[in-house]
């Protein structure tokens, strides 16, 4: 049995919007598992239904053996980030994180000296006597964080917390929340769109889409093997290059470029893709294209072109001299390429 | 220091604007420090005479009506007492409505809160007469509770409360009960201190129209011992024209001046926190 146990998860809004739809999940004890997807899939839904903040309209979720669907957010033993931090703004620092702590009747004492503690792990014990309006906003992320950790939870729940920062300071605070998460060995989920942070972050990624959950699994198992083309096409940076395709006894007609597969594949509507990181330039490749445009971006760079009408791109180390206009020519790997079908999106 | 010529324009309005507002204040305050000879002779006087401490004395102290038992101290700690009660009672319940209509999604929630509104077109004065029926069948007439019950529901504060209550975030909310707090811990620790600003403005209009209520003391009373300030306004050393005793207008000025200071003093007092909590925008 699983730390949490999600089963046959659905929420209908009363609108009758359907954001998540019969999802299950486990996650083990100590997990940092991330929940990735575009805006509106039903990924914060989910996370909130875990916190007790959204009814579930069918299923059971339960923690740590018990069943918590009924279960007030208050006693369900789950501490939760906010995207916007949600601090209470008529409190110091010091009661902002107290507060939780209070409210389970812990001894003075004792809540002094597990705010004192957080605040020094977190750096923020400079800051106790603050209220929320005088800090910055990687200082109210921290506060915010430090409001969670110091009531010790089971499970640690982000909604998108980085998404307010800006990108120096997300990266910074990406890599300590991964820190913390690593040293103190809660289980935690972490919502996010960004699928560098989700990359990042995470040891178990949850692809969801439109309330259903695509795929699951550690971010290489994601990366190099995407079980949907949205998958393919969500995780990775620059996105992965999709052709539609025919495929006939095993070789791809992509316009008048042939690719062959190596295998005895027939689909009339198929999508053939491969990461720009993939393609590999060399002056004897088997292919020719015209570079219509190069990204310029210090190490590598980004070419963008045609095959027919159908445009991708490919990433190379800038050290090759190549400017827009020049034709290039490069190889595509049969053992590189993800084959998707049309029909239902899933993987050949 | 230069002054531009609108800046000089703006400034003598504002002058002449607080001229208008102090002056008649100034003049009844200056009035009654003299004795009732000079003022039957002279009229209204600019300058401070020297019966401060007898008009004062004798407006606090003598006993009038027609009992001759009740004192304007008397009338004073009622009418602070009724308003005290009516301003207390009226943004505790009025807070704790709002609260009700903005966070407990019950049915009718809607509804219920127009007809709360609508009430604001039936002030006391046009209900007076069932109000009276009802608070005298219940025999509260001459009590403090009497005075004070009909006056305690508060439409404008409902609504001011409701208005500001939705603009608290919902994350506020949730963060608070991922925290532990019950509906009433959440009441009690956040929105109260976060409405301190509007708690004090709404206090404030509040004591000042409990303050000042005249026709529901007047009807409510027949004891004496429950007049009000503003009431007495209309009765007291009016009584005293025995022979050739002249007005007794030092004193009533005394009085006037004296009946106005409570609802300053709240004003004053209250304002400091009105203004602090408008500076610091903690949301």
């Amino acid at each position: 049995m699983s730390f949490l146990e999600l089963q046959n998860i659905t929420k209908i809004y009363p609108n009758g919007t359907k954001a998540v739809n019969e999802t299950s999940l486990n996650i083990d004890n100590g997990e940092f598992v991330v929940f990735v997807g575009p805006s509106g899939c039903g990924k914060s839904t989910l996370l909130r239904m875990i916190a007790g903040l959204e009814d579930i309209t069918n299923g059971e979720i339960s923690l740590d053996g018990n069943v918590i669907n009924n279960i007030d957010p208050s006693e369900r033993d789950v501490a939760m980030v906010f995207q916007n931090y949600a601090l209470y703004p008529h409190m110091s620092v010091f009661n902002n994180m107290a507060y939780g702590l209070k409210n389970r009747g812990i001894s003075k004492e004792e809540i002094n000296n597990k705010v004192n503690d957080v605040a020094k792990l977190l750096e923020i014990d400079q800051l106790l006597t603050r209220k929320p309006s005088m800090l910055s906003g990687g200082q109210r992320q921290r506060v915010a964080m430090g409001r969670a950790i110091v009531r010790n939870p089971k499970i640690f729940l982000f909604d998108e917390p980085l998404s307010n920062l800006d990108a120096k300071l997300r990266n910074q605070m990406r890599l300590e929340i991964k820190r913390l998460q690593r040293q103190m060995g809660v289980t935690s989920i972490f919502v996010t769109h960004d699928q560098t942070e989700a990359m990042t972050l995470g040891d178990r990624i949850v692809v969801i889409n439109n309330g259903v959950v695509e795929q699951v699994g550690t971010p290489k198992e994601i990366y190099s093997k995407p079980n949907t083309k949205f998958v393919a096409e969500f995780i990775g940076s620059p996105q992965m290059n999709l052709f539609n395709c025919k495929i006939e006894n095993g070789i791809a007609h992509i316009a008048d470029m042939r690719i062959n597969l190596n295998n005895s594949a027939n689909i009339d509507d198929a999508s053939l893709g491969i990461r720009p990181d993939d393609i590999l330039i060399s002056d004897n490749g088997q292919h020719t294209c015209v570079a219509n445009l190069v990204e310029y971006l210090g190490s590598d760079m980004i070419i963008y072109s045609k095959i027919g009408d159908q445009e991708f791109s490919c990433k190379l180390s800038s050290k090759i001299n190549l400017n827009a206009g020049d034709t290039f020519k490069f190889d595509i790997s049969n053992t590189l390429v993800h084959l998707f079908d049309n029909t239902n999106g899933s993987r050949v | 220091m230069k002054f531009k010529p609108l800046e000089i324009l703006t400034h003598i309005i504002l002058i002449l604007g607080v001229l208008l507002m102090v002056l008649p204040i100034w003049f009844s305050f200056a009035t009654s420090t003299h004795d009732n000879v000079s003022i039957m002779t002279e009229g209204m006087k600019f300058f401070l005479g020297e019966s401060f401490s007898q008009n004062y004395n004798e407006v606090l102290n003598e006993k009038g009506g027609w009992s001759e038992e009740v004192t304007a101290t008397r009338m004073f700690v009622n009418s602070f007492i009724m308003a005290l009660g009516i301003a207390t009672l009226k943004v505790v319940i009025s807070a704790m409505s709002a609260y009700a209509l903005v966070y407990f999604r019950f049915k009718l929630a809607v509804p219920i809160f127009w007809l709360i509104f609508i009430t604001l077109l039936v002030p006391l004065e046009v209900r007076i007469f069932p109000s009276y029926k009802i608070v005298s069948d219940l025999g509260l007439t001459n009590t403090y509770t009497g005075l004070i019950l009909p006056l305690v529901a508060s439409a404008t504060a409902t609504f001011f409360f409701r208005q500001f209550y939705k603009t608290i975030p919902d994350e506020l909310l949730e963060s608070a009960k991922l925290d532990g707090a019950n509906s009433w811990r959440f009441f009690i620790d956040f929105l109260l201190p976060l409405s301190k600003t509007m708690l004090a403005a709404m206090f404030i209009f509040m004591f000042v129209y409990g303050y000042s209520q005249y026709l529901w003391p007047l009807i409510m009373t027949t004891d004496e011992k429950y007049w009000t300030v503003v009431m007495g306004m209309k009765i007291i050393f009016t009584e005293n024209y025995e022979g050739v005793a002249l007005p007794r207008t030092g004193e009533r000025f005394a009085y006037i001046i004296l009946s106005m200071l409570p609802p300053v003093l709240v004003v004053v007092i209250l304002q400091r926190w009105f203004i602090k909590g408008l500076i610091q925008t903690e949301k």
